[in-house]
């Protein structure tokens, strides 16, 4: 059985192009805005879809992140609506994937076996869970990939040679290479190091690459994606929303259209890039 | 709370992935699970090594000013009119609390491992002092995360940070208090894993910050054990103390899990009171979920997204506490108990007026309830209580509080 996320890297590989990844904070500002703006995106040239699961500690992201995180919980966003979001997209999107991304807490309250059955049903298609190394596996990674879930991992520059095997081992759909050792949202990565980065990778899995961490723009995303499968870019997009934010921190007329351009652009770059 | 069957002894914890029964672990991106593994490693390198433990035991001994004291209190004794009561006098270290034990071992691994900068997040800042105070001793750069509030109301401790070289960030993310220093603390660590060595200052974290940091804070209960052998000839009856994340209690508690007969008690901040949604007790109005490397029971709403605590003690003003206790709830071997605001400033003046001891906010929530334990139990009853530190730095805010008070 393959899933979206397995075909899609595989229609893209047959195209000869890199992904472009993109995320989004469910519920940022409102459940709505946030609706319309992920049923935007595949039309602007996102091939994947990830959304955060908004927390209110999010140690591994920085300020943009853990902003539109607060905006989401203060719109009165939760899990459960996230998921009802995940549906209300799958009505007229059946292949564009969708990757939720948060951290565990949030998940284990639910109920893990609730989560994966409802996640399934609702039409997600892979899990990022940023604080569970693969040494907490029978948490979440193990049962998602039971119930039909890619589990995509992280995997960074400070994962090395001997570290990398115990981190693709159940790792499934796609590996999430974190360019830089630090936070979402900071520095810029150096495109030679990253392609070096994904090839090291590259020799000991099979699976794609996505290089996320410090994309903001088509060139940026350009440089990336002449060496690896996907580009992710979140903050660069948060940012954009923010700033099409009212003074009351709603959203704006033109909120979508501008994060859309924004992908538009991006996803040009990452189309041009040679490989 | 359904009591499990008890195990042949409490102190064998963790196992080898960190486990506390269920509670415990390693929560942690990616980005840090080299470091955790490498810092696992050299902690067990270091335990195993007399060279490692002799050297801590002299700046221990020379630097912190230990043994600490066992003090008998003998005139809040007589007013209760119950048990005897004993305070073991961490507020006499060095900087002014029993963090300073843990950071002496944390700083010298640090040292060991080579790491050139150190980081730390503190609450009342006492953690904050102590790692600042270990810096300068050692020539190390050190920066300090402060919840912007808790930088407010405990500034003393702010001035002598400074004042020792430390730089102190205010942290305004989130609820701007502990919880928030933690996550800032860990997104340095993320974005500086190479060179810097984070000194936890609680028993939480991930693993092996809890099992570490308890068997630094472990000679106050070790010293205790003798001590109290040498006053009264056997051991104490019950032993009582504050907790934040539960690591001044940890190190009183541990060197006695296994003595039954020893009857343990934690404390947590209740704030304006368990009731009222406004407190930072954790085991009395949490439940388990998992925060900053652990699972352990957490302040959370139904979605699973952590609440802010509230306690007038910045120490205990957090809304998780150590794992290692989380378990020992559940096997029923430590008995939690609360106190108010209210309750904790009441002891915080008497026992500065009857003994001559000003206590810092957080062990006055241990006073608190020692206040109502002693009178009830008999005269040869032998209760120690962990005077964690001292409460100069609380001036201040006690003085508000009372004036709060009068207004109303
Ligand atoms: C004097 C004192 N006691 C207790 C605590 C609470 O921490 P823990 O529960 O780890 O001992 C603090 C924390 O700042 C403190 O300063």
């Amino acid at each position: 059985m393959t899933t979206r996320i397995e075909r899609r890297f595989a229609a893209l590989k047959a195209e000869g192009r890199a992904a472009l990844v993109t995320f989004t904070m469910s519920g940022d500002p409102d459940y709505a805005s946030s609706l319309a703006l992920a049923k935007a995106l595949p039309k602007a040239g996102a091939d994947l879809i990830e959304l955060g699961m908004p927390f209110t500690d999010p140690m591994a992201d920085g300020v943009a992140i853990q902003a539109a995180g607060l905006r989401a919980l203060k719109g009165g966003q939760t899990l459960i609506k996230t998921l009802a979001m995940v549906r209300e997209f799958r009505q007229d999107n059946d292949d564009t994937p969708i990757v939720l991304m948060g951290y565990y807490n949030p998940i284990y309250i639910y109920g893990v076996d609730k989560f994966l059955v409802d996640a399934k049903a609702a039409g997600v298609d892979g899990l990022i869970v940023v604080d569970l190394p693969p040494e907490e596996d029978v948490e979440l990674c193990l049962p998602a990939l039971k119930a039909g879930l890619n589990f995509i991992r992280l995997a960074t520059p400070t994962t090395d040679d001997k570290r990398l095997p115990a981190v693709l081992n159940n790792t499934s759909g796609f590996v999430y290479y974190v360019s830089i050792a630090g936070i979402t949202g900071t520095a810029a990565p150096d495109a030679s190091k990253v392609t070096a980065a994904v090839e090291r990778i590259k020799r000991h899995t099979k699976l794609p690459v996505a290089v996320g961490f410090g994309v903001r723009n088509a060139e940026s995303a350009r440089a990336i994606a002449a060496g690896a499968d996907g580009v992710v870019v979140g903050s660069a997009l948060i940012d954009v929303l923010r700033a099409n934010l009212d003074a009351e921190g709603k959203a704006g007329p033109n909120m979508v259209k501008a994060v859309t351009a924004l992908v538009a652009d991006i996803a040009a770059g990452v189309r041009s890039a040679k490989r | 709370m359904t009591v499990q069957q008890q195990p042949n002894s409490f102190r064998t914890g963790p196992d080898e992935r960190g486990h506390f029964g269920n509670f415990g672990g390693r929560f942690v991106a990616e980005t840090l699970m080299p470091n955790i593994l490498e810092l696992e490693k050299a902690y067990a390198a270091a335990k195993a090594d007399p060279a490692y433990q002799k050297e801590m035991d002299y700046h221990l001994k020379h630097f912190v000013g230990r043994p600490s004291p066992l003090y008998f209190a003998e005139r809040l004794t007589a007013k209760f009119g119950g048990a005897k009561i004993y305070f073991k006098r961490e507020d006499l270290n060095h900087t002014g609390a029993h963090k300073v034990n843990n950071v002496t071992g944390q700083i010298m691994l640090a040292l060991r491992m080579g790491k050139k900068r150190i980081i730390a997040e503190t609450g009342a800042g006492m953690h904050g002092v102590a790692t600042a105070t270990l810096c300068a001793k050692f020539g190390l750069p050190c920066v300090v995360y402060m919840g912007a509030v808790d930088v407010e109301r405990q500034q003393p401790n702010v001035l002598r940070m400074k004042m020792l070289g430390a730089e102190v960030r205010p942290v305004t993310s989130g609820s701007h208090t502990l919880k928030d220093a933690m996550n800032e603390a860990l997104r340095d660590w993320v974005t500086n894993v190479s060179d810097t060595f984070y000194c936890i200052g609680t028993v939480a974290g991930p693993h092996p910050y809890p099992a570490m940091v308890r068997d630094f804070q472990c000679v106050i209960g070790n010293e205790t054990r003798e001590q109290m052998q040498e006053a009264e000839g056997r051991l104490p009856d019950s032993l009582i103390a504050c907790i934040g994340g539960g690591s001044n209690a940890m190190g009183l508690f541990h060197p006695f899990l296994d003595d039954r007969s020893v009857e343990i008690f934690g404390v947590e901040a209740a704030g304006h009171g368990v009731t009222t949604g406004l407190h930072a007790a954790s085991i009395a109005g949490g439940r388990p979920g998992v925060l900053h490397g652990n699972r352990t029971y957490l302040l959370m709403d139904a979605d699973g997204q952590i609440t802010e605590a509230h306690s007038i003690s910045a120490g205990l003003d957090y809304p998780g506490i150590g794992p290692e206790h989380a378990w020992l709830n559940d096997m029923g071997r430590v008995k939690f108990l609360s106190a108010t605001d209210d309750e904790a400033v009441a002891a915080f003046q008497l026992c500065s007026q009857l003994e001559g001891i000003i206590p810092a906010l957080e062990p006055a929530h241990a006073l608190a309830r020692v206040f109502d334990l002693a009178p009830k139990l008999p005269k040869d009853h032998l209760m120690v209580v962990n005077m964690s530190g001292r409460g100069d730095k609380d001036l201040d805010s006690v003085a508000q509080f009372l004036e709060s008070k009068k207004k109303k």
